[in-house]
């Protein structure tokens, strides 16, 4: 009985339960400075935001609501935004979050597709324009507004890879 | 479907206060953000340091990934230019045979302007640059244009120096670390470049759009006085760019100016070259050998 190693059917270790949803997030917030690809335009969607929405959604009571303070400040390295944009905005997501999840007891699909568009599409505008504060607004929502609609396509996909990233992370032994 | 949060606490005390200890935390650190993001908008070099440093980190595997790649050119610029292929095919065959007519002409310009040169005694300002880099990567998830150049403090580059590729004006260095730079493009919102027409020296000034393409606006606004395949180069006004550098090409007027294309594609652009900011010092240091020439740069007749 007191062999060494993991025994047939043991939850998987702890440190792989907590560490995979923060890696994920932080890999794809430095994901787009890593690739080569010197865009003229925000072209790519949010790829951070998207994992760290997903989680929430699929696992509401994972996280304590202060994670986007770190997840955010690593998020605003790399993004080009000033920094302190997504510490701000990731948190009130996370409170969104929490509070819908209190207020719609039985989520389903479309009800995580809305609310993770209806946050996307908040959370990039509001950053966009905390940039730029001298800027038309009109003109600054305008020049997101093609990554917010992408981003919203999207959710339904980073929903898929957040649930295999969640089967990883709790597989058994 | 997704389990029920099972966010009420109960009756145990410890349950309750620590629930509302992160509620805490989640909402001061909220505000402190937003603090911190209205600070490092007025003041952006304050936190450019930071934001290189984190750059260090991620640049390797940029260089790898470039290197097995290539750059991957604007995704953006190859949809749009399916849209607008035929009637851009119609635009380019025009502008061709206008152009062949000009080279003529210009080939008999440059003749005369070097004659004219010589006889001036005019030395060719110097135009080397610090270091020659390339652009590894850049921002392309957020609305800010930040560009990261292969070299940094190790070749002498510093915040303020402006770049350049063969073709125009890149951007300005932004903020530099020890192995690599940021370069803020002159597609920024932020940015702002004085120009001014190459043809006739019409002063004006290139606002990033952002998306891109740049808006051009004159100093009087009584008239509009471009066209579309009118050339913009640095005027060295202000400082910081050097004249004669192309910048944009108008592509179109409007109501307060015109839309115009930058010349060098960052996405396209293979090397560029970090150039020495043009203040007064410099600029006349680079006057020094020849003191009783003009001060200002000569343009074409």
């Amino acid at each position: 009985m007191n062999q060494k190693g993991p025994r047939l059917g043991e939850p998987a270790s702890l440190w792989r339960m907590r560490l995979v949803p923060i890696i994920t997030v932080m890999l794809a917030s430095a994901l787009p400075l890593m690739l080569p690809l010197v865009a003229s335009s925000p072209v790519l969607p949010p790829l951070g935001l998207l994992f760290f929405l997903s989680w929430q959604l699929l696992r509401t009571e994972m996280w304590p609501v202060w994670v986007g303070l770190p997840l955010g400040l690593w998020d605003d390295l790399f993004s080009g935004a000033p920094i302190g944009t997504a510490v701000c905005l990731w948190t009130a997501a996370s409170i969104a979050i929490a509070y819908a999840a209190q207020r719609i007891y039985w989520r389903g699909f479309f009800h995580d597709w809305a609310i993770g568009a209806l946050l996307v599409a908040i959370i990039q505008a509001l950053a966009a324009l905390l940039t730029h504060p001298h800027a038309l607004t009109g003109r600054v929502v305008a020049l997101v507004a093609p990554q917010i609609i992408v981003s919203i396509l999207l959710v339904p996909l980073f929903l898929r890879l957040t649930g295999k990233f969640d089967n990883f992370r709790l597989k058994r032994r | 479907m997704v389990r029920p949060a099972h966010r009420r606490p109960g009756q145990s005390r410890k349950a309750q206060y620590s629930l509302f200890v992160a509620y805490v935390i989640a909402v001061t650190g909220a505000v402190a953000g937003l603090l911190l993001a209205v600070l490092s908008v007025v003041d952006p070099v304050g936190f450019a340091q930071l934001r290189v440093a984190s750059h260090e980190v991620t640049a390797p595997i940029a260089r790898v990934s470039r290197s097995a790649i290539g750059s991957i050119s604007g995704i953006d610029d190859a949809v749009s230019a399916y849209v607008g292929a035929g009637s851009q095919n119609r635009r380019l065959r025009k502008e061709l045979a206008a152009t062949r007519r000009q080279l003529v002409a210009t080939s008999s310009l440059q003749e005369e302007n070097r004659q004219l040169k010589a006889l001036l005694k005019l030395q060719e300002t110097d135009k080397t640059a610090i270091a020659n880099g390339y652009l590894l990567t850049s921002t392309s998830t957020s609305s800010k244009r930040i560009a990261l150049l292969s070299i940094g403090r190790n070749l002498g580059v510093a915040s303020g120096q402006p770049v350049r590729g063969a073709d125009g004006l890149i951007g300005r260095i932004l903020g530099s670390g020890p192995s690599v730079s940021q370069v803020l493009l002159i597609t920024d919102i932020d940015n702002i470049v004085p120009v001014r027409r190459a043809r006739d020296g019409l002063p004006a000034l290139a606002y990033g759009r952002g998306n891109g393409d740049l808006d051009i606006r004159t100093l009087n606004i009584a008239n509009n006085p471009f066209k579309p395949g009118d050339i913009l180069v640095t005027s060295g006004t202000g400082g910081l760019y050097p004249p004669n550098i192309p910048v944009a090409i108008v592509v179109r007027r409007q109501d307060d100016g015109a839309l115009a294309r930058p010349l060098a594609d960052p996405a396209k652009v293979d090397a560029v070259s970090v150039l020495r900011p043009y203040t007064p010092e410099n600029a006349e240091a680079q006057l020094a050998p020849a003191p009783d020439a003009v001060p200002e740069v000569p343009k074409a007749p």
